[in-house]
């Protein structure tokens, strides 16, 4: 007789004895488990349908400038231009993936299960907000790596390709900057309600209900005003910055000026600088809150 | 080990309101049942064990360990089931409990493993990878429990466990509870503001009223030494009164009872034999197990 295969034994609950990993290992799973949700991976087709479309428009652009530039030999953008050419499409991808990666915790009440395991309460916040600020920055430096490849490619000879080398990394740094300030202050916003409609709407109008009052300073008759003026709106704030540091590769048109910051383009740097501190320190004291409920 | 003490704890909210005040209370480990009406001071209680509250006076210890100091290890050994609903509902509760199993620290592919071991041991099984959203009141109850079982805590905190739940899934709940407290190997709180389900489970129990401890003790010690035979004679009950009595037996009267203090089975005999020789007509003889309930109304009625 044949021995019988395939019993179930109810082995009863197993003790774990195994190793049990420490915090870095546990804010990594965090993150990673973050970034995945900005773009939309473990998640449902609808939740994959926004992120991937402006990765597809991005994409797209980026490969039109690459292919204009191998055929016609022109340059239709700098890798720095092409992160501020993006700005609208940063400002909705933000709008799309903060509210996923905190609105969503917030709403299903799931931070206590968050907050009863050994995750210091710090963590929690800082791990989605680099999970937000890389996927912003793969948005920005995936397409540019993408133009960087198709520029190499054509150009003559290893002198050429590191040339291209020189204006990719700035561009990179460029798009890490726009990934910080947006993330920080996009991810502040989506922290402070759980409703992802509402959240969404915040962020976008955070962004845009500032650039009128850019207008605004920028056409008073003082010269000062003028020149401050992109301080207070994210996305000119950003470009300050950039044409403080790398203005050649910012403006390549010799006529077009382009905004004047005057001798206060250290402030704009400094303002940014504060502007992501201040965000990171509310977005730490939401959480400390959120946390003792 | 001393599963659980507090010393003169004391929780005072920033707007003034005083959730604890001077608890000192050693719970020894097995499963405990933590009750008290709401805003008793039930949930604050847990907060401080998790360490996520700090006392305003006092001081608390976890299995040893103090969850002001440490909490990270506290926490680590404690598994929490919170009241209110904490699930997203577009996750499946395998992936959810995966992620938080990992939030645990536990390795990825042992996350997933103990997952599905834990949502074995809560029933669930097949329904897995349904996502939580379609789920009913009680599965998703098992979920919950299922996640703070994930990790292999040593002490398990369940607030309101039953919350919620039909008749039928609070006694599978509490059943499951009991085994979990029984046969896991691990240290159970049950926190609930209904007695009469906790003392059914429960080694020790813990009453709080108002943020102060109404009473701590082995649930064996509440009720054994309370329970009454309860007799009732059709007529007579005069004549029995005075013939128990004469036996030396404590005889009190509830209305048309009689009240014996059950001391061991003797008493039972010597009842009976009472009743034999007046030639009375019996109506009942039973015994009367003290609801832990009246030993606190009792307790709490000579306080007022």
């Amino acid at each position: 007789m044949p021995e019988p295969t395939g019993v179930i034994h109810d082995i009863g609950y197993q003790r774990y004895t195994g190793p049990r990993l420490g915090r870095r290992q546990v804010v990594g799973a965090l993150y990673l488990h973050g970034v995945r949700t900005v773009f939309g991976l473990g998640r449902s087709a609808k939740a994959k349908i926004f992120p991937w479309l402006v990765i597809g428009i991005v994409g797209m652009v980026a490969a039109a400038v690459t292919a204009i530039r191998a055929q016609v030999g022109e340059v239709v953008m700098t890798y720095a231009q092409f992160a501020d050419a993006m700005s609208w499409l940063v400002i909705f991808f933000v709008a799309v993936a903060a509210p996923e990666l905190v609105s969503r915790d917030l709403r299903s009440g799931v931070l206590p299960l968050y907050f009863s395991r050994p995750l210091p309460r710090t963590d929690y916040p800082l791990a989605k907000l680099l999970a937000l600020v890389t996927g912003l920055w793969l948005l920005l430096g995936g397409p540019q790596l993408l133009m960087f490849l198709g520029g190499a490619f054509t150009a003559d000879g290893m002198r050429g390709v590191w040339d291209e080398l020189l204006d990719l990394l700035p561009g990179l740094l460029y798009a890490g900057l726009w990934a910080v300030v947006f993330a920080s202050v996009g991810l502040l916003v989506a922290s402070l309600t759980g409703k992802r409609a509402f959240a969404a709407g915040g962020i976008v109008a955070v962004f845009l209900m500032t650039t009128p009052i850019v207008g605004v300073l920028s056409i008073l008759p003082s010269q000062t005003a003028n020149q401050l003026a992109g301080v207070v709106s994210p996305p000119t704030l950003v470009q300050g910055v950039g044409l403080w540091a790398m203005r050649d590769l910012l403006i390549t048109d010799p006529d077009g000026g382009g905004p004047d910051l005057g001798p206060f383009g250290p402030v704009y740097a400094l303002v940014a600088v504060a502007l992501v501190a201040a965000c990171v320190a509310l977005l730490l004291a939401r959480y400390r809150k959120v946390a003792a409920r | 080990m001393t599963l659980i003490a507090t010393e003169s704890l004391t929780k005072v909210y920033g707007g003034g309101v005083t959730a604890l005040s001077d608890l000192t209370v050693a719970v020894e480990p097995g499963i405990v049942g933590l009750v008290g009406a709401n805003g008793a001071g039930k949930s604050t209680l847990i907060k401080l064990l998790l360490g996520l509250l700090t006392p305003t006076a006092g001081r608390i210890q976890v299995l040893g360990l103090d969850p002001t100091v440490d909490a990270p290890a506290v926490r680590a050994r404690i598994g929490y089931l919170p009241e209110h609903d904490c699930l997203p509902p577009d996750l499946s509760a395998a992936e959810l409990i995966t992620h938080l199993g990992r939030m645990s620290g536990l390795p990825r592919t042992v996350a997933r493993e103990r997952a599905s071991e834990a949502l074995r041991h809560v029933g669930l099984h097949e329904e897995r990878h349904r996502p939580v959203g379609g789920y009913s009141t009680g599965m998703k109850q098992r979920v919950k429990l299922a996640q703070a079982l994930v990790h292999d805590p040593d002490l398990l905190l369940l607030d309101e466990p039953t919350n919620g739940l039909d008749p039928a899934g609070r006694d599978a709940m509490l059943a499951l509870v009991h085994r979990i407290g029984t046969e896991f190997g691990m240290s159970v709180l049950v926190c609930s503001h209904l007695l009469g389900e906790v003392e059914r489970i429960c080694d020790t129990l813990v009453a709080i009223d108002g943020g102060r401890l109404l009473r701590a003790d082995n649930i064996a010690a509440m009720t054994s030494a309370t329970d009454v035979l309860a007799v009732e004679v059709s007529e007579g009950t005069e004549a029995l009164a005075a013939r128990l009595a004469a036996l030396d037996l404590p005889v009190s009267r509830e209305g048309r009872l009689l009240l014996v203090p059950l001391a061991d089975q003797g008493t039972y005999d010597l009842i009976l034999g009472a009743v034999a020789e007046l030639d009375l007509p019996l109506h009942r003889l039973d015994q009367r197990r003290h609801r832990v309930a009246e030993l606190f109304a009792r307790r709490e009625s000579s306080h007022a």
